[in-house]
């Protein structure tokens, strides 16, 4: 922002060093002036510390860069998706509390999965022993899938599915269900998360190493593309990220970097930019810092547009647009005085939403302590209906563009977003930064960070550093997972494993093994295989025999 | 083993569960304190770590579950600890476990657990107190 002539601009030189004087002589509180990532914050913002050129800089809504917002009409025309991520237990039990979030006036799903599930093995798997249902849904077979969805049509609904090294196997499920239920995959709508880089870097579910990996996402890109044109094949996560402990800008960086790499990939497997780009989704974590997490949504989606527009030749303006999902930020929750949670995901769902997120999940106050509660979940997901419909914050697109101090933070965050690019481009890319560790490090390095300034004082917590009030257990009621789900999930594989066609599920697994050693989609073949009711493990196994295991980098 | 020896720490990870932050902050704290840490890294078995205890000849062993399976395998690892004669380590973790697990627990050997926020200053305190304790009782009986 400049000013108009030179006269005015000495006049603001001199009120500001007038301002600067005042402030210099007061009393200030003896306490760190920092955002929650650490970087320093100045007591005042001013137009010239926002250099910015709203043209360049900001544009308007719907069009490049889309620092203001990626649809002309935002909130006006349709409010941002709520979409609360569940999953527990069996099936069934997962379908019931699905049921029960539509009907209080939920607009999409998302599946939370198991341990075993996320990491490709059946819940009768050695592995899997004591996780089954624990932390999402146990589904080891289009059978599970079917009874998952089971009442819930398809082409009506829009699904999203948190998982990774499995995705391709989960996605030919869910396509195979669709198409049992008589729905054309044309029709369905929904995100897979399908994110593997972030696996290795953070959230740590993976199946195979990260070459075989890729090339399975540039498969389901590539099916989709043709075969499910509304689904989104990737849901590039910062939430991972910035939940194992990396600042905002690390999260904006390393989960941009990650992006920049899937467009790569999908470049050199013949694919044309603007075939897969705009299926490209995104998903942040919406921590506590209000303005810093409104200024890193902003960024994210200017630093997208220019990178895909001006370096990987993108002429779709789809393939340009940061299109997320956010989530309130679990690790901000306390287990002391739970209920104060509340009021965190109320101001993080807030922050979210003047960011311009596409959808929204609210964490539930008791995630702490367990899964959460129906009631707890009902809470949630009213407090985005308290933001959608009472407080009129929906009205105005972008309603904090050219405060200065939120074009100042989405400046700052874009350059040194920048930084993590040059040095993940000197380590030879974000595969080998990440097999290097280097990723990995600088996450760790940035929460043990914030865990010695929790615990010196200088970042404060309610009811844990202070407002402490002494040892108590939990004041609410907590969610337990049945344990018998983990004995009918084993006695409904045995059924399945006796009841299918064993030479025809013998045959689709052949078929898969014949495709990883060849170039053929595997997706194609997953969704063959799903028909023939294998199971998640038994694809998963063929897979790990052709691809190897991942090793972890040791980083500590 | 001396009074004065370094405390010798393993931080595991068993089971499936990728939430790795806990416990690699606690590891890095331990450190600071002075402390040898080992770290499994994740998706170890309790057949696993039992075995790295053994072999690291460790004082503590501190479990760290954020995926709800801890009361099927944190009896599983101390299980495969007195299988190999390491009863006497200190056994401890951490992660997301209701009051009411920590006390079953506790009544099977895990001295203490610890919650979502509590300082990694508090835990390393303890553990030092808890290992000085057992190695003065040790050098009584010698």
């Amino acid at each position: 922002m400049t000013f108009s002539d030179s006269r005015s601009n000495v006049r603001a030189v001199d009120a500001r060093a007038e301002w600067q004087r005042a402030f210099d002589e007061a009393k200030k509180r003896g306490v760190e002036f920092s955002t929650l990532s650490g970087a320093a914050l100045a007591p005042l913002y001013a137009p010239e510390d926002a250099a910015c050129d709203p043209e360049r800089d900001l544009g308007y809504p719907g069009a490049f860069p889309f620092t203001r917002g990626v649809h002309p009409t935002m909130y006006r025309s349709r409010l941002w998706t709520m979409r609360q991520f569940a999953g527990f237990g069996s099936a069934r039990q997962t379908n019931e509390r699905f049921k029960f979030l539509l009907a209080h006036g939920q607009t999409g799903l998302s599946t939370a999965f198991d341990f075993p599930t996320l990491m490709g093995y059946d819940s009768d798997h050695a592995h899997a022993f004591g996780e089954v249902g624990q932390v999402g849904v146990a589904i080891s077979s289009l059978e599970d899938m079917q009874t998952l969805m089971s009442g819930i049509p398809l082409q009506d609904v829009s699904t999203s599915m948190t998982i990774n090294g499995p995705a391709p196997i989960l996605l030919a499920f869910y396509i195979a269900c669709g198409e049992r239920q008589g729905v054309d995959p044309k029709l369905l709508r929904g995100t897979v998360q399908n994110d593997i880089l972030k696996e290795y870097q953070a959230q740590h579910a993976w199946l195979v190493p990260a070459e075989p990996a890729l090339r399975m996402i540039t498969d389901v890109m590539g099916y989709c593309a043709r075969r499910v044109p509304q689904w989104n094949t990737i849901s590039i996560s910062g939430y991972h990220i910035r939940e194992a402990g990396s600042t905002a800008a690390q999260e904006l960086a390393f989960t941009l970097a990650n992006g920049f790499e899937y467009v790569r990939r999908g470049i050199a497997a013949g694919l044309d930019v603007d075939e897969f780009a705009p299926r490209l989704s995104f998903f942040f974590d919406s921590h506590l810092d209000f303005f810093e997490e409104i200024a890193k949504f902003r960024a994210a989606r200017r630093i997208w547009a220019r990178k895909l527009r001006d370096e990987f030749g993108a002429k779709d303006p789809r393939s340009w647009m940061v299109r997320f999902h956010t989530q309130t930020a679990g690790v901000s929750l306390t287990a002391q005085q739970p209920e104060n949670n509340i009021v965190r995901t109320a101001f993080e769902a807030l922050a979210a939403v003047l960011g311009g997120t596409q959808s929204l999940h609210t964490n539930s106050m008791d995630e702490t302590l367990s899964l959460p509660t129906e009631k707890a979940v009902k809470i949630a997901l009213r407090t985005q209906q308290i933001i959608a419909e009472e407080i009129e914050v929906a009205h105005v697109i972008d309603p904090l563009g050219g405060s200065y101090f939120v074009e100042a933070q989405t400046n700052r965050l874009e350059q040194e977003a920048e930084r993590y690019f040059q040095e993940i481009a000197r380590r030879g890319g974000v595969v080998a930064a990440t097999e290097q560790g280097y990723i990995q490090r600088e996450i760790h390095r940035s929460a043990v960070a914030y865990q010695a300034a929790v615990e010196r004082g200088s970042k404060k917590v309610v009811g844990v550093n202070c407002y402490v009030e002494g040892q108590q257990g939990p004041t609410i009621e907590l969610h337990k997972i049945d344990p018998a789900v983990e004995r009918e999930q084993h006695e409904r594989l045995a059924r399945l494993r006796s009841r299918r066609d064993a030479s025809k599920a013998k045959r689709a697994l052949g078929d898969i093994r014949d495709a990883c050693k060849g170039t053929d989609n595997l997706l194609e073949r997953f969704v063959a295989a799903a028909h023939a009711e294998c199971t998640l493990g038994e694809i998963a196994d063929v897979l790990r025999a052709e691809f190897g295991h991942y090793k972890e980098p040791k980083i500590l | 083993m001396t009074a004065n020896s370094k405390i010798r720490v393993l931080v595991g990870k068993p089971g499936l569960d990728g939430h790795d932050r806990g416990a690699k902050t606690v590891a890095s704290a331990l450190r600071d304190h002075g402390m040898e840490v080992i770290y499994t890294g994740l998706h170890q078995t309790p057949d696993a770590i039992a075995e790295i205890a053994a072999q690291e000849d460790v004082d503590v062993v501190g479990l760290s579950i954020l995926s709800g399976a801890h009361m099927a395998l944190f009896p599983r690892v101390k299980a495969e600890l007195d299988k190999r004669g390491m009863g006497h380590v200190l056994l401890t973790g951490g992660g997301i476990i209701p009051l009411e697990d920590m006390e079953a627990l506790h009544r099977q050997g895990y001295a203490r657990l610890f919650g979502p926020g509590t300082p990694t200053e508090d835990i390393a305190k303890w553990i030092r107190a808890e290992v000085e304790k057992r190695r003065g009782a040790e050098g009584e009986q010698s």
